[in-house]
Formats: structure tokens, C-alpha cells, sequence
């Protein structure tokens, strides 16, 4: 029907090898960005943006940040949270220490602290791999945590112990503090993550991206064809850490205004992990497809039931909501172990041929 | 494969109906006048321990007043409940959820999730009321208008652990060269009493130890009591929470330590002392309200809400702390309501009206008797300067079956907890540059 390539004919190599090589592809991505940028903030209102899109987005950059070392480069990490944790308080830092410089310069910035974290955990992987290496990593999600209750220097020494997001403009607008009105936070949260996604498309697209592959399949190969492992594992550690880093600020400044270090806990590295799994090891789309299912999933369970008329216990949807996702993970894992993106490229593949199964 | 994308695709497109849907805000009233209270509450996670004793007190209170006086001054209130599972994103999600159907007041029922609804009150003018945690510097109404935290802060608790040494011991003189061991979950909470504790220390002579316990090893004190059997405080102070307060108690039972000088502040439970068995006798702990069903209130809410089946807590259960500190909280809610009507006039009311309602909050012994609380709580006062009342505390003992008040109400050293909570208002100010100053007008003289 519509999706069809019939007539488009690539005529060069760099067509060809283009990321959307077809143009239905091409008009789709655009419908999505047009909705995203301008339907979402016009008609979403302060539930959608505040509530359900932001924090996706953030969920979602987060998960591409561990997908590219986990799912591209396959270094196993569980301190997606405390790299995120790094991001969000050198973000507090940089913007008290100086408050005039644009939110937006630190928080892209704090992502370079995070990266050199990132590379400091990263420097064992070279000898160590699979679980260890995860056990490593965990070392890091403790470690950073430790830190971030323990250096009173890293909040400011407030009493409470948590890190208050101050009140930034941007264009005289207010983004952050409680005058920030939705639709301006969803909009900086959707720019800086569609840049950074579309950094991460050409990443993973060009010689780094695939020397992140070969390292992944097959890392004796990958030497013995001249990538130098060390640098190229680091590398992924520094990009994947810079992007959780960049997630957890605009997590903190944008989303929840305000942190305690439990924020950034095990169980969010988990929960990322999670997204990364359902949605598709090694996969971009994937990593904004798990987001939504893990974030999205309970947010829909818990107004399924009063749409229906069925009043439950809110204690009771939680629970149904664990056992769903529960069932979920399991069910992926056994149906589809590549994920919602490997679903999505079936769908593609049979809407390219169809009618005609192949 | 192809039935699965199916399913996934009708799905996609269910949720994505579903959210739109949402969105409109819920009327749940049939054109009477009604008061939206939501209530933010954990049965599930780590601490629903605690979660569902203060839920379930908050819910019954309420209902019986549904019940017997169909709601307050004649305007039914819709109680909802949101689960947060003490988890801050949900939590923000709730408030986002709620905030647009014209709530009374939130409870957040977690500092996580009192921290970023701080800003945001005043500007949702939607009251926060955070009784007895979140920031203790939110006690200062000048500072925090929309912030309430009665009846004490941690502060209080602190200085009140404190007097009640001191007479133990004979005077506060007398715990010159004594040590005093702290036990206390490694977050924000745990931490904000040490500076004052640590003042104390040196004003008054003692030894402070301090036995950090971090969050994610809760269960996990063993190393923490050793220090303290090392050591040998005289008396341990904890300021604990979830499952760390059954693990302390129970550590503390298996090196013997004596139970009467174990002193928390007012969060363990029935449960938590009774899992560490009888080795627990004798653990103290500090209060500022009634246990048992031994007050009018609570055999009201027996009458209209538990035995017509209304309520989800289990049986025998109505009357421990943290049911009735549930009760408690929504007597407030409802005093808040009641004022605030009286105020205005209005029957429905607003989040800004029920801001000056608990200000004007004022539970004299004659207005406790009528609300079925003679001697189940003190008298508290609140005011457009203090949000908090700084009210007294008792110490109440396990003894192997439930919590026995030991000795009277102490009143917190106003003296010292004063200054310390003037400075935080001040810093927490002065860290969040362009902090608005109180425009809202005050009622009560």
C-alpha cells in the first residue's frame, strides 16, 4: 500500500547507505518530529507534558546512553544511575557556581563530567568482561551514590541533604523552579534529546559505531583487524556516560526539580537495564520504544481501570502493574529476546512486501 | 510474530487513547458541594510497612466523617487514593495527576516528595501539609506560607530525646561525660539533627558516637552495633525509618543492649519492635498522640467505618502508632477544611482557602473534646508565623504487647531548636535566589 519502495531507486553509494534509506521512512520520521514539536506542547496539556513526556524522554536518553555501551559495544553496566547522578550534580555545581552562564550550556556540559567517570569505571573493561565487568560497574553505582551523600561539597552543604534546582531562564522565560510552565520544559527536554539522538544515529552509522559492533561480535576479531580495544571501549564508555549524564540533569533540573541522592539508587539502573532489554539490545528506536513500555505501561494501567468503570484499590494497580510488567519481561524474553525494536523491523519488513507473505 | 505485532499495535493505539482520555479532570460529585482530598499513599515497595498503617488511619478518619456528618460543614469529601510506593517520580506523577482538580491540600507522606513541591505550592496554590517530616526549616510560615509540618520537627524530637535523658539522669548537668550513641539512616533525614547534635555535645559534655546506616543496607547493622557494644554508649538515640528500625531494635536485643536507653524518634511501629521479640521490652520511643482505642474518635471510626466493612485495615490493627499518627494527620486535614469554611463561608473550598484555614488551626483542650481526642493528643496553636507548633512529645516504653506512656509531655528547648531552624529558613532562602517573599495576607492574630 503506502509503504512501498517501488520506484525509488538509489543511484549512489551515499544514497544507499543513507539511515532512511526509503522515503516513506523519511516522511514518517518527519510526521513524528512535527507531532513531538508542535502537536504534543499545542494540545498535550500539563498531565502529558509534566507527567508522562518528559519524564519519558528522559527515561529514553538515558536508555540510548547505556544502549550504545551495552547494546552497541556489549559492556554489561549497572551504573547507568550513578553516571546519571554525576550528570545532575555537576549540573547543580556548574550552575551555582555560575549562575549567569545558559542551564542549557551546563547541562550539555555536566555530561563531560560524566564522561570522565564514565572512562575512570570503564578502564577495567579491558581485562574483564560479561559479569564482572557488570560487577564492576556496580562498584560505580555504589561508589556514586556513597559520594553523593557523603560530600556535603556536592549539595552545597544544604540541611537537607538534596540538591535544589535554582530558577534559570531561557529567553527570559523561566525553565526551571515552579514558574517554568510545561510546554517550555518539554520543548528544551525534546530538543536536546532529538540532537543527541541524532548525534548517536551518525555515531552508530559511522567507523565508530561499527568498530563499537566488531568489538561487541567479536572483540580478538575486532583486534586482529586493527581496532585497538582499549580506546575504542573507552570511548564507548565516555559517549554512553555522557549521555545518562546529560539525562540525569535535565531529570533533576527539568523534570523533578529537586533530588535526594536515592534518586540515582540501584533499582533506576535496573529500570533502565530493563528498558534498554524490552525495548532492543543495540537499537535506537529500541531505546525510546522500552522507555515508553516501562514508563508508559503503569501510567496506562492506571487509568485503564477507572475507564472502565471498575473501581481498584490504587495499592491493587500497583500490584497488577508488577505483575504485568513481570509477565512482560518474561514474555519478551521468550518470545522476542531482541525486543520491541526487532517487532518494529518485522513490521516494517512485512509491510515492504505486503500482501505477499514471505 | 505477526499476532504479537498486531496485539502490540492495538495496544499502542489503546494507551495512546487512554492518555487523551485522562486528561479531562474527574467529577466524581453529583453537583453537590464537595472537598477534593487526595491522599498520597504507599501500600506497596519497601517502606509499605509503615505505608499502610498511616493510609489506612488517614482513609478511616475521613470516611467516618463521611459517614457520620456527611463530610465537613455539610460538604462530602472525595477522598482518592494515589500510590506513590515512597518513589519520588510517582509521587510527582500523582501531584501532576491531581493538581488540576482543585485538591485542598497534598500529602506527600515522603520528604523525596516534599522537596519539589515545596517551590511549587505557592505558585499551584496548592498547601502542602508535611506532618512532622520534610523540611524542618518549613516550620517558619514567614518563609513557607504554603508549607505546614506540625506538630514538631526533628529538631524538637531532638531536644525532646534530650530533656528526657536529662531527667533520667537527674538534670541536664548530669550528662557531663556521658555518651550517647546515634544511630541513624545516612539520607537527609537521618543527618539534619547532627550539627544540633553535635552543639549539644559540646554544650553539654557528652560524647556523641555517631553509626551511620546507609539506605541500601538497612537490614544489614551488624557492623554498626559492634562499634556499639565497643563503644558502650549510655544511650542510643535512632532516627530511622522503613525496615532499618526492626533491624536496630532487634541488633540491639541480641547484644543485650538495655532497651530503656534506646530512644527513637516517633517512627517504629508495633511491628518493629514486636519482630525483634521479647528481648525487645523496655525499647522507647517518642510520640505525640494516643495508642489504642481508648478515645471517642477511634471507637467513632470502629463504628462507622471498620464495622460496615469501609475500611482495608486488618482486624485488631485500628489503634497502633502509625494508624492513629494517620488519624491524627487527617484531623488536621479536616480542622484545615472546617476553618477554612468558617473563613470564607464557602462550603466547597480551595487550596488557598484551606492555606488560611491551617493557619488558624487552634486545637484548645475544649475543641480536642469535641473532635473525641480528650487525651489523645495535646493542645496545638498554629499561626501565620509558625507552621509548626513546636508541640510537646511524650515517651512511650514497649512492654512485649504495646506502646505505655512513660512520663509527661516535654516541651522541645524552644530556645535552642529556634535559632537552628531560623538559620536553615534562612539558608534554604538565600540557596534558592529570588525566593518569593510572603505576599499572602494573615488571618489570625
Amino acid at each position: 500500500m503506502l509503504y512501498r519502495e517501488t520506484g525509488q531507486f538509489r543511484t549512489s553509494y551515499k544514497a544507499d547507505m543513507a539511515v532512511f534509506p526509503i522515503r516513506q521512512d523519511r516522511i514518517g520520521l518527519a510526521i513524528i518530529l512535527l507531532l513531538a514539536f508542535v502537536a504534543t506542547p499545542l494540545f498535550g496539556g500539563g498531565f502529558l507534558l509534566s507527567a508522562v513526556m518528559i519524564p519519558l524522554l528522559v527515561f529514553a536518553l538515558a536508555a540510548l546512553g547505556l544502549n550504545l555501551l551495552t547494546g552497541y559495544t556489549g559492556q554489561l553496566s549497572l551504573g547507568t544511575a550513578g553516571f546519571m547522578g554525576v550528570g545532575a550534580y555537576a549540573c547543580y555545581k556548574l550552575t551555582t557556581f555560575f549562575p549567569e552562564v545558559n542551564l542549557i550550556v551546563w547541562i550539555l556540559a555536566s555530561g563531560f563530567f560524566s564522561a570522565a567517570v564514565g572512562v575512570l569505571f570503564g578502564l577495567p573493561s579491558l581485562r574483564i568482561k560479561g559479569f564482572y565487568l557488570a560487577v564492576a560497574t556496580l562498584a560505580a553505582q555504589f561508589f556514586l551514590q556513597w559520594c553523593f551523600i557523603r560530600i556535603p561539597w556536592l549539595y552545597n552543604n544544604n540541611v537537607s541533604g538534596a540538591i535544589e534546582a535554582p530558577v534559570r531562564t531561557l529567553f527570559g522565560m523561566p525553565i526551571t523552579g515552579p514558574h517554568a510552565t510545561p510546554e517550555l520544559r518539554y520543548l528544551v527536554v525534546l530538543s536536546i534529546v532529538a540532537l543527541l539522538t541524532w548525534i548517536a544515529s551518525n555515531l552508530v552509522h559511522g567507523r565508530v559505531g561499527r568498530s563499537w559492533m566488531a568489538v561487541r561480535d567479536m572483540d580478538i576479531a575486532a583486534e586482529l583487524m586493527g581496532i585497538r580495544l582499549l580506546p575504542t571501549k573507552l570511548l564507548a564508555f565516555a559517549v554512553s556516560s555522557f549521555y545518562c549524564g546529560v539525562a540525569g540533569a535535565l531529570m533533576v533540573f527539568l523534570w523533578y526539580g529537586s533530588a535526594e541522592p536515592e534518586v540515582f539508587s540501584i533499582s533506576q539502573s535496573f529500570l533502565i537495564l530493563f528498558m534498554v532489554i524490552i525495548g532492543g539490545l543495540g537499537s535506537l528506536i529500541g531505546s525510546f520504544f522500552g522507555a515508553a513500555l516501562i514508563y508508559g505501561l503503569p501510567i496506562v494501567l492506571k487509568s485503564l481501570f477507572p475507564m472502565l468503570g471498575l473501581s481498584v484499590g490504587a495499592a491493587t494497580i500497583e500490584h497488577i502493574t508488577f505483575m504485568v510488567v513481570g509477565a512482560m519481561i518474561i514474555g519478551f524474553l521468550i518470545v522476542e529476546p531482541h525486543g520491541l525494536a526487532s517487532i518494529w523491523r518485522t513490521i516494517k519488513q512485512k509491510l515492504r512486501v505486503w500482501p505477499f507473505p514471505y | 510474530m505477526g499476532y504479537m505485532s498486531k496485539v502490540l499495535l492495538s495496544a499502542a493505539s489503546g494507551a495512546a487513547m487512554l492518555l487523551g482520555g485522562q486528561l479531562a479532570p474527574v467529577q466524581a460529585q453529583d453537583g453537590k458541594d464537595a472537598n477534593f482530598v487526595p491522599l498520597f499513599t504507599y501500600r506497596t515497595g519497601p517502606f509499605s510497612g509503615s505505608g499502610i498503617p498511616i493510609a489506612n488511619g488517614m482513609r478511616d478518619y475521613l470516611e467516618m466523617l463521611n459517614q457520620r456528618d456527611g463530610g465537613i460543614g455539610g460538604a462530602k469529601i472525595v477522598i482518592e487514593e494515589c500510590e506513590t510506593g515512597y518513589d519520588t517520580k510517582k509521587g510527582l506523577e500523582c501531584y501532576e495527576a491531581v493538581k488540576g482538580r482543585n485538591p485542598v491540600m497534598v500529602n506527600p507522606w515522603s520528604t523525596g516528595i516534599t522537596l519539589p513541591l515545596i517551590p511549587r505550592a505557592a505558585v499551584d496554590k496548592i498547601p502542602v501539609l508535611s506532618m512532622a517530616y520534610g523540611l524542618s526549616a518549613s516550620a517558619d510560615g514567614q518563609t513557607f506560607p504554603w508549607i505546614f509540618n506540625p506538630p514538631n520537627t526533628y529538631w524538637d524530637g531532638l531536644s525532646v530525646i534530650i530533656k528526657h535523658i536529662a531527667d533520667e539522669l537527674g538534670g541536664l548537668d548530669k550528662l557531663k561525660g556521658k555518651k550517647i550513641g546515634y544511630i541513624y539512616l545516612d539520607a537527609g533525614f537521618g543527618k539534619e539533627p547532627i550539627p544540633m547534635f553535635e552543639q549539644f555535645a559540646k554544650d553539654l559534655g557528652f560524647e556523641l558516637k555517631l553509626y551511620p546506616v546507609a539506605a541500601t543496607d538497612m537490614q544489614n547493622q551488624s557492623s554498626q552495633w559492634l562499634g556499639v557494644r565497643r563503644d558502650k554508649p549510655d544511650y542510643m538515640v535512632m532516627y530511622g525509618w522503613g525496615a532499618l528500625n526492626p533491624t536496630a531494635i532487634k541488633e540491639a536485643a541480641r547484644i543485650n543492649y538495655p532497651m530503656n536507653r534506646f530512644i527513637s524518634i516517633w517512627w517504629p511501629s508495633e511491628d518493629d519492635a514486636r519482630s525483634a521479640g521479647p528481648g525487645a521490652k523496655g525499647f522507647r520511643e517518642l510520640n505525640w498522640h494516643g495508642v489504642g482505642t481508648d478515645f471517642p474518635v477511634l471507637k467513632d471510626i470502629q463504628k462507622h467505618v471498620v464495622d460496615k466493612g469501609l475500611s482495608k485495615v486488618a482486624k485488631g490493627k485500628e489503634g497502633e502508632v502509625l494508624y492513629n499518627r494517620g488519624v491524627y494527620n487527617s484531623m488536621l486535614i479536616a480542622e484545615g477544611i472546617r476553618n477554612a469554611q468558617k473563613l470564607t463561608g464557602k462550603k466547597a473550598v480551595t487550596g488557598e482557602d484551606v492555606r488560611r484555614g491551617l493557619e488558624a488551626i487552634n486545637l484548645t483542650p475544649e475543641r480536642l473534646k469535641e473532635l473525641g481526642m480528650e487525651g489523645f493528643t495535646d493542645p496545638l496553636k498554629l499561626s501565620c508565623a509558625d507552621h509548626n507548633g513546636h508541640g510537646a512529645a511524650f515517651v512511650q516504653e514497649w512492654d512485649g504487647q504495646k506502646y505505655v506512656k512513660v512520663g509527661g509531655p516535654i516541651k522541645p528547648m524552644e530556645d535552642k531548636v529556634g535559632p537552628v531552624a531560623a538559620a536553615a529558613a534562612k539558608d534554604y532562602v538565600e540557596k534558592n535566589a529570588g525566593w518569593p517573599k510572603r505576599t499572602e495576607a494573615c488571618d489570625s492574630k
